[in-house]
């Protein structure tokens, strides 16, 4: 079911400044290719996110914007600097925050926000500032003498989004900042991302598996899978570019396909699971109507019925052939961390 | 620098919020100070020799009372009567007693007649310390018994006279120079090796790389920590090490100053061997299971525990190339007998040259990227 890439607006609105620029990227470790000819443009100001499930290529492909690995081929500018020749001045603009938890669990607070601020040699008065005035934008203010190890999992993401900014940066990457964060915690991070955008001007890359955080978080969204890039446009373009403006998703009480032959105006069946299946549809209510009728007709029991819009998991499984959920459902058990250097 | 220094307080804030860190690296070479140091400087007290006397003569007496003598005053040994030679020897070899003393019949008449007497001594030598101690003492109380009685008044015999440089050296002060070595290398295994390892396991040292911060400030941040932390876990060894086995050294200012010249280059020395040995390492089991095999290879072959003089020519080669061969040297000519410079500056040179050496080669290994 794979489709041909669609890229609606990869190049830059005219006039506007490109803050990151990758072009035919790739990254080989061996024989192995993790990121294969990626090429896209992020637009100051905004939020652009690297969608795909884990092992697709999106923290290589953050890495090598971060000057943490170089790169195979191709390459990447970062604020006009050129991440293989100007390293450093890469580094002095970008705030970044891994896929770990990184932030020493034995300082307290505002001692990790002190020490990332010398290493930027963010001058003393300026530290002093700064420190305040990011703990205040994560809402970490009363916790700053608070040992780092005593936070909960979703101060800690917040201290460490903290961190990538007591520099003030103008590009900011985040690598899966919400993994492992429960959905309150999430949807915080989320708000606060949003804001910390509006109010500082950030540039943000941002790497994710989860849908609904690319659907709601990034104005363009680029789907990556196997280290090439799938499909790039906003969450509405990407949607659109999918057949079939509903979602039917269909419980019968026994597995059944008959009614699939006489169904009318529909993109595609989907059998999710025994008695399941997701219809793609360019008309919801019709093929609902049609649904109902053909079980009547051939005897068959409905469980549950519904009609969505297309989400990116229907966008995902357009362009890639699979769905993206199924992609996460399989290293859930016991994941380990990437070692340094190690492949993705 | 500051960013180095930046480097520097992470580490040092996080080495004293960590005090079972630091008591675990004083721990361990403080109990072997502790242990090793009384259970190996001790002398035989109280041993059982059994005497088995088949002459009872006037000379045969005179052996007993120089057993009581000993029995009473060192008191290595105290004597039991047997009657029977064969079962004395068995229980020597069942280790009912320490050593059987035979006796045999007619020694005092042999002795009288200049006849060659002899004295029967069974010991049991799977035991040699025991066996050693109790041979010297019987040796020494022959010699006794072969002293004439009226002395000559010109002395006939070449005598040995010995002078010993030092006060009397006890175990725990011979051991105290290894511990404080050892406790320098647990502080950097630990503090340096570890810990680096842990960190870069976890993605603290990503953190670093994203920032601005050179590869040069980046190693000598690092290795700056560490061989403060191995000062700080030298300077407490050698102070409480020296108040446990009453080395008075320490009250003196300028071997306080030589002790510290020593303990920083001891340190620098560690550190960069050990920033050689991980900087390439990535799973945080590597150090772990160095932990032994380089104490093993590093601690044993320094002369620490036995002189260099006595190991065979391929131990003596890595004794050369070892650092601790070096600290362990300098720690006993300042501790042991207050030497002064002269006596360390070869030691200081060595260790010195080999940390700044070390740390020059692993500086370009070192990746700045991951």
């Amino acid at each position: 079911m794979s489709t041909q890439a669609f890229y609606p607006d990869q190049n830059l609105i005219a006039g506007t400044a490109a803050a990151i620029e990758v072009s035919h990227a790739v990254k080989r470790y061996g024989d192995f290719e993790a990121v294969k000819d990626v090429s896209f443009a992020v637009q100051e100001g905004e939020i652009f996110g690297l969608l795909g499930p884990n092992g697709a290529g999106k923290s290589t492909l953050i890495r090598m914007m971060t000057t943490l690995i170089p790169l195979t081929g191709g390459n990447a500018v970062v604020a006009g600097h050129d991440v293989a020749k100007e390293p450093d001045a890469v580094r002095r603009v970008i705030g970044v925050i891994p896929q770990a938890l990184t932030s020493d669990p034995d300082l307290t607070v505002e001692e990790n926000l002190s020490i990332y601020a010398k290493l930027y040699s963010v001058p003393k008065a300026e530290r002093e500032k700064n420190i305040a005035s990011v703990l205040e934008a994560v809402d970490l203010t009363k916790w700053r003498g608070a040992q780092t190890k005593t936070l909960s999992g979703g101060m800690r993401r917040r201290l460490e989004i903290a961190r990538g900014l007591v520099h003030n940066p103008h590009i900011f990457f985040l690598d899966e900042p919400t993994t492992g964060l429960d959905p309150v915690s999430r949807i915080a991070v989320w708000e606060m991302l949003d804001n910390l955008r509006r109010t500082r001007n950030l540039t943000m890359l941002l790497t994710t598996h989860y849908m609904e955080e690319a659907d709601k978080l990034c104005d363009r969204i680029a789907i990556v899978d196997h280290g090439t890039l799938v499909a790039l446009g906003t969450p509405i373009e990407l949607k659109h570019s999918v057949p079939g403006a509903n979602v039917v998703e269909v419980h019968f009480d026994r597995e059944t396909s008959e009614w699939k032959e006489r169904l009318e105006g529909v993109t595609s069946v989907q059998a999710e699971s025994a008695g399941f299946y997701r219809v793609l549809t360019s008309s919801g209510s019709r093929t609902t109507m049609q649904l109902v009728e053909l079980a009547a007709s051939l005897g068959e029991t409905l469980t549950s019925l519904s009609v969505q819009n297309t989400t990116l998991d229907d966008v995902f499984v357009h362009y890639t052939g699979r769905q993206l959920r199924d992609e996460q459902v399989k290293p859930a058990a016991f994941t380990m961390p990437p070692r340094p250097g190690e492949r993705p | 620098m500051n960013r180095m220094f930046a480097i520097v307080e992470r580490e040092m804030r996080k080495f004293f919020r960590s005090p079972t860190l630091m008591i675990m690296s004083l721990m361990m070479p403080i109990l072997q100070l502790l242990i090793m140091g009384n259970a190996f400087g001790g002398k035989i007290v109280g041993a059982r020799v059994a005497v088995v006397d088949y002459d009872h003569g006037p000379q045969a007496v005179k052996i007993r009372e120089g057993f009581d003598s000993i029995a009473v005053n060192i008191k290595t040994f105290t004597t039991v009567n047997y009657t029977d030679e064969n079962e004395a020897r068995e229980d020597v070899r069942t280790g009912k007693v320490d050593g059987a003393v035979i006796i045999p019949a007619q020694y005092s008449r042999r002795v009288y007649a200049q006849d060659a007497p002899r004295i029967g001594f069974v010991v049991d030598n799977s035991d040699q310390f025991t066996s050693g101690s109790l041979e010297g003492e019987m040796q020494a109380l022959v010699t006794a018994l072969n002293s004439p009685v009226i002395q000559p008044r010109m002395a006939n015999a070449i005598a040995l006279h010995i002078v010993e440089l030092y006060p009397y050296v006890g175990y725990m002060k011979f051991l105290l120079p290894a511990c404080v070595a050892l406790a320098m290398y647990i502080s950097v295994m630990i503090g340096g090796g570890m810990l680096y390892i842990d960190d870069k396991a976890r993605g603290v040292h990503e953190g670093y790389l994203v920032t601005p911060i050179t590869k040069l400030e980046l190693v000598f941040g690092l290795n700056t920590a560490g061989a403060i932390k191995a000062v700080l876990s030298g300077i407490c060894l050698t102070v409480i090490g020296s108040l446990m086995a009453g080395l008075g050294v320490i009250f003196n200012p300028m071997a306080d100053l030589e002790l510290l010249c020593l303990i920083i280059g001891t340190s620098i020395a560690f550190n960069g061997m050990m920033f050689l040995l991980m900087v390439r390492v990535d799973d945080p089991l590597v150090p772990r299971a160095m932990f032994g095999v380089l104490n093993l290879l590093l601690f044993y072959p320094s002369g620490a525990m036995y002189p260099i003089t006595a190991f065979p020519a391929w131990l003596r080669a890595i004794s050369i190339v070892d650092p601790f061969t070096y600290c362990v040297h300098g720690f006993k000519a300042i501790l042991l007998k207050d030497g002064g410079f002269a006596a360390i500056q070869f030691d200081l040179l060595f260790l010195f040259v080999f940390g700044i050496g070390t740390l020059l080669i692993a500086t370009p290994l070192f990746k700045r990227t991951l």
